[in-house]
């Protein structure tokens, strides 16, 4: 099941927005996570969702990965969506059965809650399937660099974030290769009762953290040998290039903002 | 090809919390332009004295010269910028998200202005023939193309001393050729020094000079050739005796007339040929 | 114990866009007693027919006989302890898996794990730690205190404290020095020979293919190449070096020999001294057939 999630996780491609700077399409989440509240209306949510969908096709990313991806969120949202019909009680009783009582408030509450919860997880997946790690890491390194006046360590946090990016297929294979190691000396991680599951993860957490401290220091040695002595004096490799595609971008949904305002109810 | 690049002086060094040296009283030079091999057993002391060149341990006693600074606490900046460093585990040095990312890694730290960096990304890696995976993750990468990136991370600098600490030994055969291929046509090219740590046998006969080390001390210094007369004795020492030279060995005990030992099977095929085909 | 692939396909992933097939159509028979070699290049399918022997992996087509038990693509299998307790492997590197406290403790972990009693387990570590070449005093000791040799050889110890019939071993000595190359192989060899074991070897090492294995099996691209004798297989040098692939050194020296002189000597050599008794005869005859 976990090699179907897609959470967190990059597909390469060649849409508009694999090639947008990820400083806008940052901005563009961060916007549309605010905007989202905006709508109150079936017209509204009607448009927002318009505009998810339409963000999707863009992306040229295949709905059915998509939809196999977040197919286990779903189960979330059909989580929320029933536990608005069952615990509100206002407006007209829709239909009775037994004590469970279904209020036409609850219905449209159901439905309107759950549609934004889907709306923002689609956004933001697009969000990471459309840009590699590395590429937020600098993103939000840039957008955040002002606040290095107020002594916040932008640097450190961005090269921490991009080391752990680029150890977690790393650490994932050494996870395999572990728990192999130790299935093959008798753990079982797959079936038996859970007490005897949680223990097999000592033998499994104990190697890791080893190899991963040894792995840190072995790293911590050859960036220093390779002149590494902090973020100051340093020169950056990677650019950010803000284009059209950008600034339409961001004032396409300043448009759709603007919409929604229109149409609240 | 004559004065020495580096010069270590009566060197001494122990870890914290042991007892036994690591080093014992080392002194020897390496000439510019020179493959140096450091061959020795697991535990011989090569790798320590792979990180005393490179400044990140201090002797406690004696003295290390590269390029005619000595080694110190305010040195070792200058000094790391002529001494690259390929190391063991081609995961664990490499730094960046992607190959150029991590060419870049070493450019970044020196404050190299951004066209010059993107320049020479470009032509190191291309010198390791790494040209076109610029934007190739290091998980999709084989051992041997990792360590050849970062040789191209190191070459970047361009520092006068590429060190190989060990950086063939957890690769297969196909990348362990690719990478000492890679470092052989550098030195011809690029008239670098290579220092290479190895405990592979077949690697050593290659350099130009080898130094053996066991428990700590220097052992024996000498040209492959002198170090391969050792025979028995490198056994002993746990290393092992490069396959021409054994198979010269075993062909004169079995009476084919042979001069001498020789170093790669080309020199072998060749003297028996020469030699006996007139017959 | 005797172990068969059947038509074996496997692919990572299966059904995601980041589906990877990783063998296809591998059949292998390995009877009990055999040693079998397993080369060819990183990629080629090795390790993943390695993890179908003990069922760490399960085919995504075909199937797999370890002794009586059938593993049978697009089947669930449930409890397998049985079949991972008659074949041990030695991973890459597995002194990665070590965790307890002491080595002993690791020792006994997997025997334990199977149901062996304490007791027994504690004797089963001494054996396996004298087997293994080291003194019993480093039992008491942690393992993360001991050089990366002692730490192979104590990761070693874990696995045969097992008692496996079969043993899968995965380029069981990248990394270590020379001496400690040969010491583990014949360790292994010694047990093979001893207690009557099937032993798999994975490896990038065509002289201990050809030392040590009685078959040998050439994977390409996921797929058997061919297999058979290590004379066999060495007898056609060509084609492994048509794959990329080393020939052993004597091999190797054997075909120079050959081309410089313009002769074909009657069989492929893979050992130093007959190969130098050959030439040695040869060039008695004049250097000429």
């Amino acid at each position: 099941m976990m090699e179907k999630m897609i959470i967190g996780r990059y597909v390469p491609g060649e849409s508009i927005l694999h090639k947008m700077d990820p400083r806008s399409k940052l901005i563009i989440v961060f916007l549309f996570v605010c905007v989202v509240f905006i709508a109150n209306n079936a017209l509204t949510y009607g448009v927002l969702a318009a505009y998810t969908f339409l963000m999707v096709g863009m992306s040229k990313i295949p709905p059915r990965f998509l939809y196999g991806g977040l197919k286990p969120v779903l189960l979330l949202v059909l989580f929320t969506f029933l536990l608005h019909i069952f615990l509100t009680k206002e407006g007209e009783l829709v239909f009775e059965l037994g004590w469970l009582k279904v209020y036409e408030e609850g219905i449209r509450q159901g439905i309107f809650i759950s549609l934004r919860f889907l709306l923002l997880i689609l956004i933001t997946s697009l969000l990471t399937l459309t840009t590699t790690p590395i590429e937020i890491t600098d993103g939000l390194e840039t957008l955040l660099n002002p606040l290095k006046k107020v002594k916040f360590p932008v640097h450190e946090l961005a090269l921490m974030m991009s080391i752990s990016l680029r150890f977690i297929p790393t650490l994932m294979q050494e996870t395999d290769k572990i728990m192999k190691a130790q299935t093959a000396r008798g753990v079982e991680y797959n079936s038996g009762p859970i007490k005897e599951r949680i223990k097999a993860i000592v033998p499994l957490l104990i190697p890791l953290f080893i190899s991963s401290f040894k792995r840190a220091e072995e790293l911590a040695v050859a960036m220093e040998a390779r002149g590494y002595k902090g973020g100051e004096g340093r020169t950056k490799y990677r650019q950010l290039t803000w284009g059209l595609p950008d600034t339409t971008m961001i004032l396409f949904l300043g448009a759709v903002t603007f919409l929604l305002i229109l149409l609240r109810g | 090809m004559s004065k020495p690049l580096v010069s270590i002086e009566n060197v001494s060094f122990s870890y914290d919390g042991q007892q036994t040296p690591a080093l014992k009283n080392i002194s020897f030079d390496i000439l510019e332009g020179e493959w140096l091999a450091i061959v020795g057993h697991n535990g011989s002391g090569k790798s320590t004295l792979a990180k005393l060149l490179n400044g990140l341990q201090f002797p406690q006693e004696g003295s290390i010269a590269v390029c005619g600074i000595t080694l110190s606490e305010d040195t070792i900046w200058e000094i790391r910028k002529n001494v690259g460093m390929v190391f063991q585990n081609p995961d664990n040095q490499f730094v960046g998200t992607t190959v150029r990312d991590d060419v870049a890694f070493g450019l970044e730290n020196h404050g190299v202005p951004r066209d010059v960096m993107v320049e020479r990304v470009q032509t190191s890696l291309d010198k390791v023939k790494m040209g076109t995976f610029l934007n190739q993750e290091s998980h999709h990468l084989s051992g041997g193309q990792k360590q050849r990136v970062a040789i191209a991370g190191v070459l970047a600098l361009q520092p006068a001393i590429i060190i190989l600490d060990e950086a063939t030994s957890m690769l297969d055969p196909r990348g362990r050729a690719e990478v000492i291929n890679t470092v052989r046509e550098l030195k011809e090219r690029e008239n670098i020094t290579v220092i290479s740590i190895t405990h592979d046998l077949e690697e050593a006969a290659k350099a130009d000079r080898i130094i053996v080390m066991n428990r700590g001390e220097l052992y024996r210094e000498g040209s492959p050739e002198e170090i391969f007369q050792m025979d028995e004795e490198l056994i002993k020492l746990g290393l092992d005796i490069p396959f021409p030279v054994k198979m010269s060995k075993i062909m004169r005990q079995k009476g084919v007339g042979l001069s001498k030992s020789y170093l790669t099977e080309e020199e072998l095929v060749t003297e028996l040929w020469t030699s006996h085909s007139k017959m | 114990m005797d172990i068969s692939l059947k038509n074996v396909e496997y692919r990572y992933q299966a059904d995601s866009p980041f589906e990877r097939l990783a063998i296809t159509d591998v059949s292998i028979d390995i009877p009990s007693g055999t040693y079998l070699a397993v080369i060819g290049h990183t990629g080629s399918g090795k390790s993943t027919v390695l993890q179908h022997l003990n069922a760490l992996l399960k085919p995504t087509k075909g199937s797999v006989v370890i002794g009586s038990r059938e593993i049978k693509a697009g089947r669930k299998e449930k409890n397998l302890k049985g079949v991972r307790e008659k074949v041990g492997i030695v991973f890459q590197f597995p002194e990665h898996q070590l965790f307890e406290e002491t080595v002993e403790k690791d020792i006994m972990f997997g025997p334990m794990n199977f149901g062996v009693s304490e007791r027994q387990a504690r004797e089963r570590a001494r054996a396996a730690i004298s087997l293994v070449g080291l003194p019993e005093e480093i039992l008491e000791k942690s393992p993360f205190d001991l050089s990366g040799g002692q730490m192979r050889r104590v990761a070693i110890a874990g696995v045969l404290a097992m008692e496996p019939e079969v043993i899968v071993l995965d380029e069981p000595t990248a990394g270590l020095d020379p001496r400690g190359r040969k010491e583990i192989m014949d360790l292994f060899y010694t047990l093979h020979k001893k207690r009557n074991l099937s032993t798999v070897l994975v490896t990038h090492s065509m002289e201990d293919a050809a030392r040590y294995a009685d078959e040998i099996i050439v994977m390409h691209q996921g797929k058997v190449f061919t297999k058979g004798s290590p004379e066999h297989i060495f007898s056609n040098p060509k084609a492994l070096i048509e794959l990329g692939l080393d020939v052993p050194e004597v091999v190797g020296l054997q075909l120079k020999i050959e081309e410089a002189f313009g002769t074909k000597f009657k069989k492929i050599s893979l050992s130093e001294e007959e190969l130098a008794e050959m030439v040695a005869r040869f060039l008695e005859g004049g250097g000429t057939k």
